[in-house]
C-alpha cells in the first residue's frame, strides 16, 4: 500500500493542517483512495470552505421558493401546480484549457443538475467572460466556447436563448463560462437527493466510467500557471447523445414512483453523488466498485472513485423496482447496474474485489469539512469623478460605442445556438431578457443573466448589488415578475485577503439587493481561484435571473414599433460616467467610482414599468445599462428598423447625459396619448420621468444638428464580431 | 388525417412535431419508436428534426438503417405521405427515399436564424393552400444542410417541378439555394427549414401552417 508523504497530501491540494484533521477524523492514517476521496470533498469546488460562511448570510426564503440552496438546483412555484427548476454553474478552469470540451461539459453539467430534480429543461443562458479581443489565444477560445456550448445545446434539443459577453485582459488568462439551465416540472413531482431509509438499492445509470476528468475538481480549486496545459487530462470529454438519452430515460423513470432520491454524478463523480446522497439522507452507503460500468479495464478503486465522467447519474430505488428501472434504461441502450445499498451506518464505505477500499465516517465528508473565516481587507473605494473632453462630438462616441467590443452584436454567437428549438420561445436573443412560454398555458418565464465586473472592481459591495438590481431590472423590462436568483461567484485567489475582501463584500451586496428587492437567491455557485501567474480577475459575481409572465401577450420588447411615439426616460439622470463604457471606450480610461445604487428607488421605478405594461400601457421598454441613455436609444432603433429624432439633453452637460450610467431606469416608447397617461402617472407618483423625443425616420438625430443613419449604425454594431472572428482586424483595446 | 412522428435515439424536434400537428388537426399523432417495424393505420409519416444517434457517422445515417425505416419506406412506396424536417430530411436522403445529400454548411458553422424563402411549387400535398412564388419565412437550425446532388439530378428536380422551397438568401451553401425537395412520385417531402416551429404567432409567425393545412386537405 502506498505510504501517505508530505508531497501526496500536496499534490492533492489539502494543507498539512487539513490532512491532520483527516487523521483526527478517522482515528488513523487514510490510505490513497480516502486521501483521494477527502481531497475532492474539501476542496473549494465541493466544500465551499472560503465562501460557506459568507453564502449563510444571503436571502434564500420567499413563499413562492420551494427548494433554496443546498440541493441539485433551486426550485420556485409559479402557480398552477407548475415549478420552475433553476441553476447557474461554472465551467471556468477546463474551459481554457480545452475550450471546446470543457464548455460543453458545462453545459451537460448543469442540464443534469436540473433534470435530475424531475425537470425537462426548457431553455440555456450563457455568461461567458473573455480577455482582451487581441489576445493570441481570445478568438481559439471564443470559436471553442461557442461550438462546445452549441454542440451540446443543440443536440439535446434545448433553446439557448441569450446571455452576456465581456472581453476585458483580466481574463486573458482565466476565461469564464457560466452556464445556466432553467427547467420545468410539477410541483409535486420534485426529486430531492436524500438517500433516506437503509437497506435500498443504489443504482448507478448513464454511460460507462473511464479515466476522464479524475481531480477535475481539485484542479478547479487551484490557480493556473505556465504549466497549465499539462492539466488537460482532468478536463472531461462530454456526449450530448448520452445526455439526450439519458435525460429521456430518467423522465421516464421519474414519471414511476420507484425513486427515492437521485443524483447527478458531477464534479468528484461517484464519490460526491454518493457522499452528499448518504448525508442528506441521514443514512450510510456501501459501494461495491467491482459492479460499476467501466469503459476502460484495470480501473482501480481510486479511479472509480473519483473519474469525472460524463453522463452519469446515481439512484436509490425503492427495494424491488430495480428490474422496472432496469427496463427503461435499457430501452435507451444505457447502463444500468446495481452497485451498492443504503445502509444504518452513517459511513461511506467502498469495497473493491473484495476488499474495503474506504471507510469514512460521512459526516467527515461534509459537515466536518473544513469551513474558513479567512481573513479579508476591504479595499479604498476610488470616488474621484474622471475628467473628459467635453467637446467630443456625441454621435461619433455613439457609433464608437455601438461597435466595441462590449457592446457590439452577439449575432456571431447566437447564430450557432438553437435558439427556437421546442418552439416556446418568445423572446429571442438580442432583447432585455429572453422569453420562454410554459408550454400549453399564456404563462412565460423570463430569464437574464447580468453582472458588471468593472463595476464590481470598483467597489465590490455595489457590484454586487447592481447585478443583483440589473437582472430584476432586465426581467422587469419584458413585463415579467422578477422570483429568485442563481449565482455564480469568480472570484480570484480568496487566500489573499484583498480578493476575499471583494468577496465578502460582494456577497454582501447581492443580499442586500436580493432583500431590498424581494428576489431571493435559491441555487448558486462559487468559482475561485481565478488567477494565473498571480493575476487575478475582475471580481465577476455573475446573477441568472427567473421571472413570471402571467400573460405573456402583454410582454414588452426593446424594439421602436411606430414612428412617431413619444420616447420616455424614467429615473433620475445625475450623468455617472465613472466605470461606464463611455470613459472606457471613448477617453480609454477606466476609472471612477461605481455608478451608486437606491434600492428604494430601483423598486419603486421597476414596479411603476411592470404595471404599465400588465396594463397595456407600453409595449416598448428598454433597460438602460452599458453606455447609457443614447446606446439604448440606438438599441431600439436597431431592434424596430425605426429612426428617432431627439432633443437636447436634460441636464446641462449633454455627455454625461447621454453616457452616463446611473440606475434604476428604462426607456420607454408609446403612442403620444399613452405617452401622456405614462408621464402624468408618474408624476402623481414621484417618479422622475423626461420625454427626449419622437420615433421615425432612418437614422438617430441628435437636437436636429447631428445625425447618424441606422444603416452606419448597424454595419458598425453588427460588424465588429464577425470581423474580429475573421481575424480581418486587430480590434483597438485599452 | 392520421400522422405519425417517428423517433429515434436523440430525435428533439419530435415534440414540436406532435404539439404543431396536435394543434393543426386536433388529433394527436402516434409516436412510433425506432426500434418498432410496423407503422400504425396513418396518412402521414414525419421524420422529426434532432440529432438522431448524435450524428455519429454521418447525419442521418444510422437513423435510415432503423428497423421502423423498412416500414417507413413500405408507406412511401404505397403513396404514403413522409415529411423529414432537418434532421428528418437527411434521414430521407441517406435511406434512398430522396435524391442527393446533405454536406457541412459551407460556413462550417451551425446555423441558427429564420430565413424567408420563395415557394417554388404547390403542385403537392405539402404545399397547395401556398401560392405560388409566394415568400414564405422559416427558421433553419442545423448544421448540415448543405444540398448537393449531380448536375443531371439537379436539372431533373428543376425540371419536373420537384424543387419546392428556395432560400431567398442562401445560409449553408445548398446548391442553387435549394431548402426542400419531393421525391418523384411526389408524396415524399424532406426540407432543412422547420415549418413546425411555424404555427403559432407568438412564437414567430405562421407561415408553417399552410403545409399542415395542405395536407389535411389532401389526406382527409
Amino acid at each position: 500500500m502506498t505510504e501517505i508523504t508530505p508531497d501526496i497530501v500536496r499534490d492533492h491540494g489539502l494543507s498539512p493542517e487539513e490532512y491532520e484533521r483527516i487523521k483526527a477524523l478517522l482515528g488513523r492514517a487514510p490510505n490513497l483512495v480516502e486521501l483521494g476521496v477527502f481531497s475532492v470533498m474539501w476542496s473549494e469546488h465541493c466544500s465551499y470552505k472560503s465562501t460557506r460562511a459568507h453564502l449563510r448570510k444571503l436571502p434564500t426564503k420567499a413563499p413562492w421558493v420551494l427548494q433554496g440552496p443546498g440541493e441539485n438546483a433551486g426550485v420556485i412555484d409559479i402557480g398552477d401546480g407548475d415549478a420552475c427548476i433553476f441553476k447557474m454553474e461554472s465551467h471556468n478552469h477546463p474551459s481554457f484549457i480545452e475550450p471546446y470540451q470543457g464548455a460543453a461539459t458545462g453545459v451537460g453539467g448543469i442540464m443534469r443538475d436540473v433534470f435530475t430534480m424531475g425537470a425537462r429543461p426548457i431553455a440555456m443562458m450563457n455568461a461567458l467572460r473573455f480577455g482582451e479581443p487581441d489576445h493570441p489565444k481570445t478568438r481559439h477560445l471564443v470559436s471553442g466556447i461557442v461550438s462546445g456550448i452549441g454542440g451540446y445545446g443543440n443536440c439535446m434539443g434545448v433553446p439557448t436563448v441569450g446571455g452576456e459577453v465581456n472581453f476585458h485582459r483580466s481574463y486573458n488568462g482565466n476565461i469564464l463560462v457560466n452556464a445556466m439551465c432553467v427547467g420545468l416540472a410539477r410541483a409535486d413531482r420534485i426529486f430531492l437527493s436524500a438517500a433516506k431509509g437503509a437497506g435500498n438499492p443504489v443504482v448507478y445509470i448513464g454511460s460507462k466510467t473511464g479515466r476522464d476528468g479524475i481531480h477535475g475538481a481539485t484542479m478547479a480549486s487551484a490557480e493556473f500557471n505556465e504549466n497549465s496545459e499539462e492539466k488537460r487530462p482532468t478536463v472531461q470529454v462530454g456526449d450530448p447523445f448520452t445526455e439526450k438519452l439519458l435525460l429521456e430515460a430518467c423522465l421516464e423513470l421519474m414519471a414511476t414512483d420507484a425513486i427515492i432520491a437521485i443524483q447527478d454524478m458531477g464534479a468528484a463523480g461517484l464519490t460526491s453523488s454518493s457522499a452528499e446522497m448518504a448525508d442528506k439522507g441521514g443514512s450510510g452507503i456501501e459501494l461495491d466498485l467491482d459492479h460499476v460500468p467501466q469503459r476502460e479495464t484495470n480501473m482501480t478503486a481510486y479511479e472509480m472513485l473519483l473519474s469525472e465522467s460524463q453522463e452519469r447519474m446515481l439512484a436509490v430505488l425503492k427495494p424491488g423496482r430495480e428490474a422496472q428501472a432496469e427496463k427503461i434504461f435499457r430501452k435507451w441502450e444505457l447502463d444500468f447496474a446495481v452497485i451498492g445499498v443504503t445502509t444504518d451506518t452513517h459511513r461511506f464505505v467502498a469495497r473493491h474485489k473484495g476488499a474495503v477500499v474506504a471507510d469514512i465516517p460521512v459526516t467527515a465528508l461534509s459537515d466536518e469539512a473544513p469551513v474558513y473565516q479567512r481573513p479579508f481587507v476591504s479595499r479604498e473605494k476610488k470616488a474621484e469623478a474622471p475628467a473628459y473632453d467635453k467637446t467630443k462630438p456625441v454621435l461619433t462616441s455613439l457609433e464608437k460605442i455601438l461597435g466595441s467590443p462590449d457592446m457590439a452584436s452577439r449575432r456571431w454567437i447566437w447564430e450557432q445556438y438553437d435558439n427556437s428549438v421546442m418552439a416556446d420561445t418568445v423572446q429571442h436573443p438580442g432583447g432585455d431578457a429572453a422569453v420562454v412560454r410554459v408550454h400549453g398555458t399564456k404563462k412565460a418565464l423570463a430569464i437574464t443573466t447580468d453582472v458588471t465586473p468593472r463595476y464590481a472592481k470598483a467597489d465590490p459591495f455595489t457590484g454586487g448589488a447592481q447585478a443583483v438590481a440589473e437582472a430584476w431590472r432586465n426581467l422587469t423590462a419584458v413585463g415579467a415578475t422578477p422570483l429568485a436568483v442563481t449565482d455564480n461567484l469568480n472570484f480570484g485567489n480568496p487566500q489573499k485577503p484583498e480578493i476575499m475582501g471583494e468577496i465578502v463584500a460582494a456577497i454582501d451586496g447581492i443580499g442586500a439587493a436580493c432583500r431590498a428587492l424581494d428576489f431571493p437567491v435559491v441555487s448558486g455557485n462559487c468559482s475561485l481561484y481565478n488567477e494565473t501567474n498571480g493575476e487575478g480577475i475582475l471580481p465577476t459575481p455573475a446573477i441568472g435571473g427567473v421571472g413570471l409572465l402571467k400573460d405573456v401577450s402583454k410582454m414588452a420588447t426593446v424594439a421602436f414599433k411606430r414612428p412617431d411615439d413619444v420616447v420616455i426616460l424614467i429615473g433620475e439622470t445625475k450623468g455617472h460616467l465613472g466605470q461606464s463604457i463611455y470613459l472606457r471606450e471613448v477617453e480609454g480610461k477606466e476609472e471612477g467610482a461605481a455608478p451608486p445604487l437606491d434600492l428604494a428607488t430601483e423598486k419603486k421605478n421597476g414596479d411603476f414599468v411592470r404595471s404599465l405594461i400588465e396594463r397595456g400601457l407600453a409595449d416598448t421598454v428598454h433597460d438602460l445599462s452599458d453606455g447609457g441613455v443614447l446606446a439604448a436609444i440606438a438599441e431600439m432603433a436597431l431592434a424596430g428598423d425605426i429612426g428617432v429624432s431627439i432633443g437636447q439633453a436634460v441636464t446641462p452637460d449633454p455627455i454625461p447625459f447621454w453616457f452616463g450610467e446611473d440606475q434604476g431606469r428604462y426607456l420607454i416608447a408609446a403612442p403620444f396619448a399613452q405617452a401622456e397617461k405614462i408621464v402624468a402617472e408618474a408624476r402623481e407618483k414621484y417618479i422622475t420621468i423626461a420625454e427626449l423625443g419622437r420615433t421615425g425616420g432612418d437614422s438617430v438625430m441628435l437636437d436636429d444638428k447631428e445625425t447618424v443613419t441606422l444603416r452606419q449604425l448597424r454595419a458598425t454594431h453588427e460588424g465588429w464580431f464577425p470581423r474580429l472572428m475573421a481575424g480581418e482586424e486587430i480590434p483597438v483595446t485599452n | 388525417m392520421k400522422s405519425a412522428v417517428i423517433v429515434f435515439p436523440a430525435s428533439n424536434c419530435d415534440r414540436d412535431a406532435k404539439n404543431a400537428l396536435d394543434a393543426m388537426t386536433g388529433k394527436a399523432p402516434a409516436m412510433v419508436w425506432h426500434q418498432e417495424s410496423e407503422l400504425p393505420d396513418v396518412d402521414l409519416v414525419v421524420l422529426p428534426g434532432g440529432f438522431s444517434y448524435g450524428d455519429y457517422l454521418r447525419t442521418g445515417a444510422m437513423a435510415a438503417q432503423s428497423p421502423i425505416m423498412r416500414a417507413v419506406k413500405t408507406h412511401a412506396e404505397k403513396g404514403g405521405a413522409v415529411l423529414g424536417i432537418c434532421n428528418g430530411f437527411q434521414v430521407l436522403t441517406e435511406s434512398g427515399l430522396l435524391p442527393g445529400a446533405l454536406m457541412r454548411n459551407a460556413g462550417l458553422k451551425f446555423v441558427c436564424r429564420n430565413v424567408a424563402m420563395t415557394v417554388q411549387e404547390t403542385q403537392s400535398a405539402f404545399t397547395r393552400k401556398y401560392d405560388s412564388g409566394q415568400t414564405v419565412t422559416f427558421p433553419v437550425a442545423h448544421g448540415e444542410g448543405n444540398y448537393y446532388a449531380d448536375e443531371e439530378t439537379l436539372d431533373r428536380l428543376e425540371g419536373e417541378g420537384r424543387v419546392m422551397f428556395r432560400y431567398q438568401d442562401n445560409p449553408n451553401g445548398s446548391a442553387r439555394g435549394i431548402a426542400g425537395i419531393l421525391n418523384d412520385k411526389r408524396n415524399v417531402l424532406g426540407l432543412m427549414p422547420h415549418p413546425e416551429r411555424m404555427v403559432d404567432p407568438l412564437t414567430g409567425g405562421t407561415d408553417g401552417r399552410a403545409m399542415f393545412e395542405s395536407l389535411i386537405e389532401t389526406l382527409s
